[in-house]
């Protein structure tokens, strides 16, 4: 029974609902609400059993929890009022609005059904916490946290973990996110102009998600699969109960993620080989890659097509997608593939995307062109940290005979940050370098 | 066979740092942990106590003080109690041991005392 809840999301349906009800301001009292219920479970549970819908009695129990915190709050509020005349009346107002708030926690129907065992609907909520947790006005990596915390129920030392930050930094970056929200007063329910506005920071927060799960920085697992599983279960509900806010081109936006995350998601079963050891694309078994998945993203790319702007996902996805077709790495559409990263690199003129731009030319016109490509590139001080940088550099090199370049910068990229596969391969190639070995293209 | 109390014990700040995952993977393996105990047959009850709703009653000299208590804040109070039978008094903290409320409080064994002269 209790196998089949997932308490990270149960946490997130309370956190929503009582924001909702509550008001964003009382955020940090939804939150303690949430977890209070949980900590009840683990505390209760032992003694008297599990219930049979635990979802439901951790619903109840946070609600009742934070009525309970509300009339704390408002205990000290009549206090106040009682002892400084002043500002009574604007007390008073609060008080009045507690005493509703109150009110509505314990008529709110709409955890009715999971209350009753039900599956429930698309949940609006969500949706409208995903949008209030990646508004404009907070940092980028603000957004994030706040995501992982409120709408996956992340814990503060999971998300830490996830991006390589000290507890206490995120925390901090937590509680001012919430103190923003609270000082600009925006509201929870989600409307059209809303959804406009703030459609581009949520899809930048999910891409930055599936990303970092998808090749964590460090640590001993290339692929973070829990922020991929995210990522794309956002983006679902972004596609499902967004569907009613979004223009076409939003709409189109919202696909061209999804295949995007669904067509690199494929190939996550055949990424990593025996021994742990990061595979390219050249030495993956692809009869490993998720067809299911494959065929979402294609579906998805299709959907995307509709409206008439062209977002970074759609190129992105459109890349992803030439790979994913192709049954052999030599079937691969290289010049396809170049194509479309000129066209990334005009939209997002980044280091990292001229890099995959050298490493495609060097597939159409050979290892020379693309090691051009590369070393107009290389002074990047950002791409300087990058393994894959030297890594590329050290494939085209070996290509073309230069073993003692080669293994110079499988060397360099060994000494940046990289995950344990990756360094793993790292070392193989360097040996292959050292010792001449077959050079197979990157 | 004789009982045993494990007396849990635990102060206000053990669950601040747990993630709803964390959560979730404590309450299984302490669903595990009972289930093995009564398959057994060695699981006798169990009970948790109010938070911070107590009492603490002392006679001083003639009259009888009562006092707010026991306060949570800062030092481990008794949370709750289970009551298993053992063998031995190791093989109830050989029980303990396994107790997932080891993960973020302490556990005091006692046997519980039957004697017959």
């Amino acid at each position: 029974m209790i196998d089949d809840v997932n308490f990270q999301h149960v946490f997130a349906h309370i956190v929503a609902t009582l924001t909702r009800i509550l008001g964003p301001r009382h955020l940090s009292l939804a939150e303690e609400a949430a977890q209070d219920a949980l900590v009840k479970a683990l505390q209760l549970w032992p003694h008297q059993g599990t219930p049979s819908n635990p979802p439901a009695w951790l619903i109840q129990v946070a609600k009742n929890r934070a009525l309970d915190l509300l009339r704390r709050d408002q205990r000290l509020v009549e206090l106040e009022v009682s002892s400084d005349g002043e500002r009574a009346a604007a007390m008073q107002t609060q008080a009045v609005a507690a005493g509703a708030m109150i009110a509505a926690v314990d008529g709110d129907p709409s955890s009715a059904a999971r209350l009753r065992g039900e599956t429930p609907p698309p949940d609006d909520d969500q949706l409208a916490m995903m949008f209030l947790a990646c508004h404009p006005i907070l940092a980028r990596e603000a957004r994030v946290a706040l995501t992982l915390k409120t709408v996956c129920g992340f814990g503060v030392r999971e998300i830490a973990h996830a991006f390589l930050a000290r507890e206490e930094a995120i925390a901090q970056r937590l509680v001012r996110a919430k103190r923003q929200l609270r000082d600009a007063d925006v509201g929870f329910e989600l409307t059209a102009a809303d959804y406009a506005e703030r459609l581009e920071s949520v899809l930048d927060v999910l891409y930055l998600l599936f990303n970092e799960g998808y090749a964590a920085h460090a640590g001993d697992r290339l692929v973070r699969s829990d922020l991929c599983r995210e990522a794309i279960r956002l983006g679902d509900l972004l596609a499902e109960a967004g569907a009613r806010f979004c223009t076409v081109n939003g709409a189109a936006a919202v696909h061209a993620l999804l295949a995007l995350m669904h067509l690199q998601a494929a190939r996550l079963p055949a990424r990593v080989g025996e021994d742990d050891v990061l595979l390219r694309l050249a030495d993956q078994d692809r009869s490993r890659w998720d067809t299911a998945s494959i065929a979402r993203g294609l579906q998805h790319l299709d959907a995307a097509a509709s409206g008439d702007a062209l977002t970074v996902y759609h190129l992105e996805a459109g890349i992803a997608a030439c790979h994913a077709v192709a049954a052999r790495y030599e079937e691969t559409d290289w010049p396809r593939i170049a194509d479309l990263y000129d066209s990334l690199l005009g939209m997002k003129p980044t280091p990292v995307v001229a890099l995959n731009r050298a490493i495609a030319l060097s597939r159409v016109h050979g290892p020379r062109a693309g090691l051009a490509a590369v070393d107009a590139i290389a002074g990047d001080a950002v791409l300087a940290r990058y393994y894959l940088l030297h890594a590329t550099i050290g494939e085209l090199a070996l290509e073309t005979g230069d073993r003692d370049r080669a293994a110079e910068c499988f060397r360099a990229a060994l000494a940046c940050e990289c995950s344990e596969p990756e360094r793993r391969f790292l070392e193989r190639r360097l040996r292959a370098a050292r010792e001449g070995a077959g050079a197979p293209s990157p | 066979m004789p009982k045993y109390t494990l007396m849990l014990r635990e102060d206000g700040t053990a669950f601040a740092g747990l993630s709803p995952a964390d959560f979730q993977a404590i309450i299984q393996r302490y669903g595990a942990w009972r289930d093995e105990l009564q398959r057994a047959g060695r699981f006798a009850g169990g009970h948790k106590l109010r938070d911070g709703a107590g009492r603490v009653m002392r006679r001083n000299s003639s009259k009888i003080v009562v006092t707010d208590g026991p306060f949570t804040e800062g030092k481990e109070v008794i949370g709750g109690l289970f009551v298993i039978e053992a063998g031995s008094y190791d093989e109830a903290v050989a029980i303990a041991n396994d107790c997932p409320h080891l993960d973020y409080g302490s556990i005091e064994v006692r046997e519980i005392e039957v004697t017959r002269p």
